[in-house]
């Protein structure tokens, strides 16, 4: 039996120290790791939750990232609870395995401590890692400061372990901003955590010797796309299932999330659509805003995946301009999130004109007086009724002014 | 001639891979390709000979590659010693064996390699290639004589 740790009502946690809590309550089976910045601390954490005798699991250490998601793969596919953590170039590692652990429809936990790609080489925040893994069929959840990593993980277990969806889970966090920065960060005391997220309930699994299982099959043309298709849909009706865990968990902490945030919409004219820490530099910035009588509001998927093409529309539709924040190099195309949003919004009566910024990258400083002036020009676009800049632009860059793509509306 | 469904049960390789007909949709395909490998509780598995198992569809027991192969490997029943050596070494559980008698060769899942011709260690050798539509006499009578060691 696991010693029991000692936790405040209030403690003061950083974005890792608490990831790695909610990985101690929910009683992990397997953490298979190789530490890299800024997710370092999470399995460091961890590695010495199990050496102190807080965690009945083990802890594996692997000599790559795509061997510590191989390990993770072998442990859930044998039927246990399993979760590890990443950035970056170890993300990139990881990937090829990422989509074999969603076609296994294992729920294993990866909890992303968001960092930019080389090259150049960099160790600060930037949504690279996040956006490469947009397709590799894992449902990713975006935690915007300390408090909702913890949060978002202890949900992350509940959802991807739930039978009707049985797929693997992200959480991700802004690197150094969320996982570096101590907050305020308000545990759920050990048992009520852990029966929150339960016991795990195994399924397929390898170790249940009465029904061997064989995992990994190839398929040709004739099935891989049968396949394929199922693994989409589970992932797209995950979302009533990551209602139902949020609604539960409100009731647990009083804390409410949805599949996205929503901040003064209710009679919101002009919006900016971000992830990550961005979210609440953006919140501050639209309440300066609305003292100056400009209709500001924020709009944030807490889920990137699935997608909620059916909350953004809601969200946005009564809006007359969106800017789309993308903090990650779309490498010659519009940023991925302005391209979903764009997709949802094509699809209301009232179709919002929309651009998008690339901004951030590399872990560059996104300012409040910077959110300021884009919504500023989102209220210039309502009011001359089409986009008055270029389509996308580089937010917070040196050197010329840097956009491309003009409007062929009014 | 050798007995081609020596030692099978009634659904050892019934399934041709080229055959495309009746594949079920995407609604009843297995979730995650998890395939199970036996019908009903398989507990007692392992104390039950492979012709006694209930094999489910998904097992390749219950398919044939045999078009794969070009060659096949003929087994001499007058030179084996029962060394157990080919049954050792294939790569696809395709040698026949009990209580350490070799009995033959599964033709539904052989695929020809030849890596029981190579490790035979018997002179002349207990098994040897032979084209796939060689008759078995025909294969036994153009059987070698055994080498004399050179001096």
């Amino acid at each position: 039996m696991a010693e029991k740790f000692d936790l405040q009502e209030r403690e003061v946690w950083d974005g890792n120290y608490a990831a790695s809590q909610a990985l101690r309550q929910a009683q992990v089976d397997v953490v298979a790791a190789y530490p890299i910045t800024p997710s370092t601390p999470i399995v460091e954490n961890y590695g010495s939750y199990v050496a102190n005798g807080y965690i009945d699991g083990e802890f594996v250490m692997v000599e790559s990232e795509h061997a510590a998601m191989s390990g993770c793969v072998g442990a859930s596919a044998a039927g246990g609870r399993v979760a590890t953590a990443t950035s970056s170039q170890g993300f990139a590692l990881m990937t090829e395995v990422l989509y074999q652990a969603s076609g296994m429809r294992l729920p294993i936990v990866l909890t992303v401590v968001n960092r930019a790609l080389a090259s150049p080489l960099n160790v600060r925040g930037d949504h690279s890692d996040m956006y490469l893994g947009r397709d590799s069929g894992w449902i990713q959840l975006d935690a915007f400061n300390a408090q909702e990593a913890y949060d978002m993980t202890l949900c992350a277990f509940k959802i991807g372990e739930n039978h009707s969806v049985r797929l693997p889970v992200m959480v991700h966090q802004d690197g150094f901003i969320t996982s570096h920065t101590a907050q305020n960060v308000y545990p759920l005391p050990d048992e009520v955590a852990y029966n929150f997220v339960g016991d795990f309930q195994p399924l397929d699994d390898m170790l249940d010797f009465s029904r061997p299982v064989t995992y990994g099959a190839q398929t040709e043309e004739d099935w891989h796309f049968e396949h394929k298709a199922r693994q989409h849909k589970a992932i797209i009706d995950s979302r009533a299932v990551i209602e139902e865990v949020f609604a539960e968990f409100e009731k647990l902490s009083g804390r409410k999330y949805k599949r996205v945030e929503s901040y003064m919409m209710e009679d919101a004219e002009v919006a900016i659509v971000a992830l990550g820490t961005t979210v609440e530099t953006a919140i501050v910035a639209a309440r300066e805003l609305r003292e100056e009588g400009i209709k500001a509001g924020i709009v944030a998927p807490r889920c990137f995946r699935p997608f909620p093409y059916d909350a953004i529309r809601e969200a946005l539709e009564n809006t007359k301009s969106v800017a789309v924040l993308d903090r990650s190099s779309p490498g010659g195309a519009m940023g991925a999130l302005f391209n979903e949003v764009s997709a949802a919004l094509y699809t209301t009566a009232n179709r919002p004109l929309v651009t998008n910024f690339i901004y951030g990258l590399g872990g560059r400083d996104f300012s409040v007086a910077e959110a300021k002036r884009i919504l500023k020009e989102q209220k210039a676009h309502a009011e001359a009724g089409h986009i008055t800049t270029d389509i996308q632009q580089f937010s917070g860059l040196r050197g010329p002014k840097l956009g491309f793509f003009q409007t062929k509306r009014g | 001639m050798q007995d081609l469904r020596l030692l099978a049960q009634a659904k050892r390789g019934q399934r041709g891979l080229e055959n495309k007909s009746g594949l079920v949709g995407w609604d009843e395909v297995t979730q995650g390709t998890v395939l199970p490998s036996f019908e009903g509780d398989a507990t007692n598995i392992a104390n039950l000979k492979s012709e006694e198992r209930a094999y489910s569809n998904f097992n390749s027991y219950t398919a044939t590659v045999a078009s794969w192969r070009v060659k096949k490997p003929v087994f001499n029943r007058d030179i084996c010693i029962d060394c157990q050596n080919c049954w050792v070494w294939c790569p696809d559980s395709s040698i026949l064996s009990r209580d350490k008698q070799m009995l033959g060769i599964d033709y539904d899942h052989c695929k020809g390699c030849e890596v029981c011709v190579e490790v035979c260690p018997t002179n002349p050798k207990s098994l040897l290639m032979f084209g796939e539509y060689t008759e078995l006499e025909e294969a036994l009578a153009q059987w070698p004589e055994k080498k004399k060691k050179e001096k």
